[in-house]
């Protein structure tokens, strides 16, 4: 049974038609990645998932919670990471991670902030302000953040974005064993070798529609292309 | 196009948002209104004082009363009859004079006598603000002229008074009836200056808490948004009402905090200008009782919630910290109109479109209440706190509509409304 049904999703801003009726599904422990050019409407359809912006019509479904009907549900097992998120900033790095868990955990609350703290891995520095942290320690944090609370969906956009070599990897490798140990995850991007290594399955989006979808593998050979950016170029031309 | 012209484009453009212009335009209408209202105060400045007399005396003496009184007074009220002492009262009430005079029959007698010829003056005071004691000042002033007329004129004839009497040959004897007390002993200027001294430190006081709650709010709004922390609190297991009522509630208790400090150093402040009274304002039921306290508290609470979820939304408009400042201002002249206005008149004196102004704003009601209560106008008190409970109730809801609509990430509402539409179509 998927754990994200999505479908013929439209959402208009006024006259402008940002996603134009996609449709999709993500199973369990599945890594499905949403790659496209800005504007594209990966962030729209993510912050919709997220239950932030409202559909104007199909429908989705995240593990049986109709999102229209249930965005509190929803709320509950999902964890979203925004692309270009922040922290509060007179807050700790720890202070920041214990807030987020009061909000899910109440008899293991510890336990949840110490798993906040091993994905951050800020060592020390997760005791000092979060105005203090660099970009790359801010995006570690917030993704120890998404993780902690174990959700049934992580929704990453951009998860590595503005990092340098190092971070990203570590992140990468973050995800991965955060959906090998049981958690979907539906994330966006535009760094096509970081899709290539995550995703189990892409969706290509171009104005608002799915051009193509498949596991990486699969369109490479169908487009006879090298990686993932070839099938991308093949396809949008 | 020139740099500098390029640049000057650029800024124009940045600058011309909806956030820049609605709050003066806003605080622009709030000036005419109020504008507009001060002029037919100033109307009724320029005219002379209402009153009425009772010469009993009929003397040469009291005549030079009378013929001031005649000169420089709309005078509706005119006998020589005691007797006539109610009947004349009543006549003041129903034409909204200032004053009934009354010069007894022993006016002259006790002049001449060496004693003061005693004024007595009933007054009927309107409202306790600072125009309203415009017309009984211009009564005071009457008695100031009428007493050094006589004066000269017992100085000219060489009248047999000793120099004490010559220099200041009246006195008078004052009662005042305000909202259906009627307090003796007192003019109208004592019992404006007793109850500014009751009535000052609420509406300051208050206005302090709206500004500086307000600004939390509304720049916490902000913040959110400028930090970009709003998307990830919007997508966790939270009810979008305990978003809300913790920011409503967290900023109020900081406001609190604020203002209780603010306190603290403004009374020490006003005690610096106190002056130990002659009047007794128990006696004279000019104090507020426990339960007009509990009153006063409740106007003051719920406005305060009225404030912050007004702050609110507007704080939902706010983009970054920068418009969250210009947000600020309207908040701030909204406290300061009431506060200002209940200085100036009181509810029950200003023209229409004034107490409309006034009663609209909710941050009157607990700058009102004090005075209101004193003199037992609870329908004035407990309006206020319906009219400001449902005003918070209406903002909080819209709040929490914005709140689950898209316009807080993307500054539009209209997709309910299409949705309606298309369902229709």
């Amino acid at each position: 049974m998927p754990v994200v049904k999505v479908k013929n999703l439209v959402k208009n801003y006024g006259t402008i038609e940002a996603v134009k009726g996609i449709s999709f599904s993500v199973n369990r422990g599945e890594i499905f990645g949403l790659i496209g050019p800005n504007g594209a409407g990966k962030t729209t359809t993510l912050r919709i998932v997220s239950t932030l912006i409202s559909i104007t019509s199909g429908s989705i479904k995240i593990m049986d919670h109709n999102l229209q009907k249930e965005p509190d549900e929803i709320r509950k097992i999902i964890s979203y990471l925004p692309e270009d998120a922040g922290a509060y900033k007179n807050l700790t790095g720890k202070r920041y991670l214990e807030f987020i868990a009061n909000f899910f955990e109440r008899n293991n609350l510890q336990q949840m902030i110490k798993k906040g703290e091993q994905i951050a891995n800020l060592g020390d520095r997760i005791n000092d302000k979060v105005d203090t942290y660099s970009k790359g320690m801010m995006r570690k944090l917030l993704v120890g953040r998404a993780l902690m609370i174990d959700p049934k969906l992580a929704i990453l956009d951009e998860p590595t974005s503005g990092l340098d070599v190092n971070n990203a990897q570590e992140i990468r490798k973050l995800i991965k064993n955060t959906a090998k140990a049981g958690t979907t995850i539906l994330l966006s991007s535009h760094n096509m070798l970081e899709v290539e290594f995550l995703c189990d399955r892409i969706a290509l989006i171009s104005d608002g529609k799915i051009i193509e979808e498949g596991t990486p593998k699969s369109l490479m050979i169908k487009y006879k292309a090298k990686n993932v950016e070839e099938v991308f170029t093949k396809v949008v031309r | 196009m020139s740099s500098l012209g390029n640049i000057i484009k650029k800024e124009v453009r940045e600058l011309m948002t909806p956030a820049t212009f609605v709050p003066i335009i806003i605080i622009a209408i709030l000036f005419g209104t109020l504008g507009n209202a001060i002029g037919s105060i100033e109307e009724e400045m320029e005219e002379m004082p209402i009153i009425g007399f009772i010469d009993a005396d009929n003397s040469n003496i009291s005549h030079i009363a009378t013929s001031i009184f005649e000169n420089y007074a709309d005078v509706i009220f005119n006998s020589s009859d005691l007797s006539e002492k109610e009947k004349g009262i009543e006549e003041i009430k129903q034409k909204e004079g200032v004053a009934l005079l009354i010069i007894p029959s022993n006016f002259s007698e006790n002049i001449l006598n060496n004693k003061p010829g005693e004024i007595e003056i009933f007054w009927v005071m309107k409202g306790a603000g600072i125009f309203d004691s415009l017309s009984s000042a211009a009564v005071d002033q009457l008695i100031t002229i009428i007493n050094s007329n006589i004066s000269y004129e017992l100085i000219s004839t060489n009248a047999t008074v000793n120099a004490s009497i010559a220099l200041s040959p009246t006195s008078r004897d004052d009662t005042t009836y305000f909202k259906g007390k009627e307090l003796r002993g007192i003019s109208p200027s004592d019992v404006a200056g007793v109850l500014s001294s009751q009535s000052t430190i609420i509406p300051i006081v208050m206005m302090m808490i709206i500004i500086m709650a307000g600004s939390i709010v509304i720049s916490s709004m902000a913040l959110e948004k400028e930090n970009k922390t709003l998307e990830t609190l919007l997508t966790l297991p939270v009810r979008r009402v305990s978003i809300v009522a913790g920011k409503i509630i967290s900023s109020a208790l900081i406001g609190l905090i604020l203002a209780i400090i603010y306190i603290i150093g403004f009374s020490y402040y006003m005690n610096s200008f106190q002056i130990s009274g002659s009047i007794d304002v128990v006696s004279l039921g000019l104090v507020l009782s426990p339960s007009d306290l509990l009153l006063v508290g409740l106007s003051v609470f719920v406005t305060l919630i009225a404030a912050l979820s007004f702050c609110m939304f507007l704080g939902t408009m706010a983009k970054n910290f920068k418009s969250a400042q210009a947000l600020t201002f309207p908040v701030t002249i909204l406290a300061l109109i009431p506060m200002f206005m209940t200085m100036f008149k009181d509810f029950d004196t200003m023209p229409l479109a004034l107490k409309g102004l006034l009663f609209g704003i909710p941050f009157s009601h607990p700058m009102m209440a004090p005075r209101a209560l004193i003199f037992d106008d609870y329908l004035l008190v407990l309006g206020g706190i319906i009219y400001v409970l449902i005003f918070s109730v209406v903002m909080i809801i819209i709040v929490v509509y914005i709140f689950k609509t898209d316009r807080l990430l993307t500054g539009s509402t209209n997709k309910r409304l299409s949705t309606i539409f298309k369902k229709k179509n």
